[in-house]
């Protein structure tokens, strides 16, 4: 160990409480940073989270259409005066090329057909109106992952069983419905079919529970009075839903047909969740720079305490290099046990808020251990506790010993 | 030899009103000489030991120590100068407070760090045993008396071998007894190790028994 550093941790170590102060500091905006930024994220996931339950990355379908010319003379700009919307099938034709011109593309990790169907439950007098998802039972678990929202029965019943129905617990409940129990739907188109309850679905999010209901594509192609290349919806996931804007101008670009991203479909949400982080994102880095405040005030503190000794290091011959050097290997030290110990405070209160119930579709507090979030306050910890120590010192190094002891 | 040749020098202080503290002063010294700084308070004679130390280098003239010009030397340079060829007691002994007796000595050889540590400690062992404070080196050096802490700090000054030592008022605040001491430290320091001593003093008896006064008045040498 050289002279300085020798110097820097007597310093550190015969000033215990200033050094305890200091770390605490530095402990305290540490941690919070970590924890604010791990529960920002953790939100930010769960509910993304919650959207994919219901939501694909991506859905495709065929978007109305407003009736223009067909001819264009030349020179001439032709005009429709109050269009109206075209009166044709919102179907995607050919739905099994379009499907595998998609599944061609890079990043795509599903696609999965769907026919959405607006019925009514019926069973006995009672009637309750839903929404009716065909879905290939494979793909869409897959993707939304029901089979683990399954609470009675099984999603594996559903495949190769044209007449099964998986409903969700609030209709169940309404209507007293079990497993192999029949219920009745009757569909937009006047079409009325029996369906047998192989398996019952829970969600915790009671809008979805208490009306939706997943069938076979075959089945929902046939409630519409369709024929089975008739598909409404095509939904993809990605890697990274992230990306599902640009990858889904991509689709609309070679299929033809519209292609929405997750977060254009939930544009709410995600305002929500931009203000969110605008808050934590304040709050965070205000608390590190309080934090770096006091810090800077504490070596401060200490280097105005340590003037004298400044002074005679000087008159034997340490030059201002060497002071500097001794006081940022102070605040470094410092930060150093500060960032080890914030770290160690945010895993310890993030370990604490995992096991707090909060209910809901969420179930525990969303916060998980952010790697990137620990990597960015250790580095931001450093720099902070680098320059609270590097400014003052750099005054400090540049004092005539003389002018000290001449008081 | 000549060790120290003040060519001239003067200083003046801007606050509050521009004041001529130092005016032309010229002098050279010897190897081996023990010369006292003399005069009474104003004179100028502490703020000369300044600028003779290298510590303060706003004033005009020249100042060479061992042949070489420092006027030009960047603080640095200056500083590491000091480090090897200039040793100094102060009136307030100044040792720093949070490190040992032993510490304190072996600092300046640290930073120089010509000699190994072990090398540095036994020479500091050795300078202690020469001012009689062996049994103190692992002490906290706040914790000596007034006395110990003085002698304490002229081992620290000798540690490197320096070319000159410095004191400003080195018994300014000791009593008879250690005043006695110190000097006699100061004494056989010159007569028996050839070490060249300069130090400010109002204390005459102290002065009296040096090799040679330079005595200021009114920033002006009137007796060297």
């Amino acid at each position: 160990m050289n002279i300085n550093a020798q110097i820097a941790k007597t310093y550190i170590v015969t000033n215990k409480k200033l050094t305890g102060v200091a770390v605490a500091g530095v402990v305290l905006g540490m941690s919070i940073y970590i924890f604010m930024n791990s529960m920002l994220l953790g939100f930010d996931k769960a509910s993304s989270k919650s959207i994919f339950k219901t939501t694909p990355h991506i859905r495709v379908y065929k978007d109305d259409e407003i009736s223009r010319p067909l001819v264009s003379s030349n020179g001439k700009k032709m005009l429709l005066i109050n269009p109206k919307i075209v009166p044709a099938k919102n179907t995607i034709i050919n739905p099994g090329l379009v499907i595998s011109s998609i599944q061609k593309m890079k990043d795509v990790e599903i696609v999965t057909s769907q026919v959405n169907a607006n019925i009514f439950y019926n069973s006995g007098k009672s009637q309750i109106t839903g929404l009716c998802s065909g879905i290939n039972p494979e793909e869409a678990d897959r993707m939304y992952a029901i089979s683990s929202t399954i609470v009675e029965g099984s999603l594996g019943a559903l495949k190769g069983n044209p007449n099964g129905i998986l409903i969700g617990s609030g209709v169940s409940d309404k209507m007293s419905l079990r497993v192999n129990d029949y219920v009745n739907i009757t569909s937009s188109k006047g079409v009325n079919k029996a369906f047998k309850i192989v398996g019952i679905f829970k969600t915790n999010n009671s809008v979805i529970d208490k009306t939706k209901s997943y069938v076979n594509v075959l089945a929902a192609q046939q409630l519409l009075k369709e024929g089975n290349v008739y598909v409404t919806d095509i939904n993809v996931n990605i890697k990274n839903p992230d990306d599902a804007e640009k990858i889904a101008t991509q689709i609309s670009a070679s299929t033809g047909y519209k292609a929405e991203g997750w977060k254009q479909a939930n544009e709410t949400l995600m305002a929500a969740q931009r203000m969110r982080k605008i808050i934590i994102t304040f709050v965070s880095t205000t608390i590190l720079l309080v934090a770096g405040f006091g810090i800077y005030n504490i070596l401060n503190m200490t280097i105005t305490q340590k003037i004298n000794d400044i002074a005679i290091l000087k008159a034997m011959g340490f030059k201002g290099n060497d002071v500097i050097r001794i006081f940022v290997t102070q605040a470094v030290s410092v930060g150093i046990m500060g960032v080890i110990g914030g770290m160690m405070m945010a895993t310890l209160i993030i370990t604490l808020l995992q096991h707090v119930y909060v209910g809901g579709d969420i179930g525990y507090f969303p916060i998980t251990y952010e790697l990137t979030k620990y990597i960015q306050g250790i580095v931001v910890g450093m720099v902070i506790t680098f320059f609270a120590g590097y400014i003052p010192a750099k005054k400090a190094a540049n004092i005539d010993p003389v002018e000290i002891f001449r008081r | 030899m000549k060790i120290l040749e003040s060519k001239s020098i003067s200083k003046y202080f801007t606050d509050p009103v521009e004041f001529q503290v130092l005016k032309d002063i010229s002098f050279d010294i010897e190897k081996g000489e023990f010369t006292t700084l003399v005069g009474k308070s104003g004179s100028g004679k502490s703020t000369l030991l300044y600028v003779l130390s290298t510590m303060d280098t706003d004033y005009k003239g020249k100042l060479v120590i061992d042949g070489q010009e420092t006027g030009n030397m960047t603080k640095d340079e200056l500083a590491g100068l000091r480090n090897e060829k200039i040793g100094f007691v102060f009136q307030f002994h100044y040792l720093l407070s949070d490190f040992t007796c032993l510490q304190n000595v072996m600092l300046p050889a640290l930073k120089l760090g010509k000699l190994s540590n072990k090398e540095i400690e036994e020479r500091a062992y050795q300078k202690l045993a020469m001012l009689g404070l062996s049994d103190q080196a692992l002490k906290l050096s706040s914790k000596l008396s007034g006395g110990q802490q003085q002698r304490l700090a002229i081992a620290r000054a000798l540690i490197n071998d320096p070319l000159i030592i410095m004191g400003d008022e080195p018994t300014g605040n000791l009593d008879s007894n250690n005043t006695r001491i110190v000097f006699d430290i100061f004494q056989e320091l010159s007569k028996n190790y050839g070490q060249t001593i300069i130090a400010v003093t109002h204390d005459d008896d102290f002065a009296s028994k040096s090799d040679r006064i330079i005595e200021l008045k009114d920033g002006e040498v009137i007796r060297s």
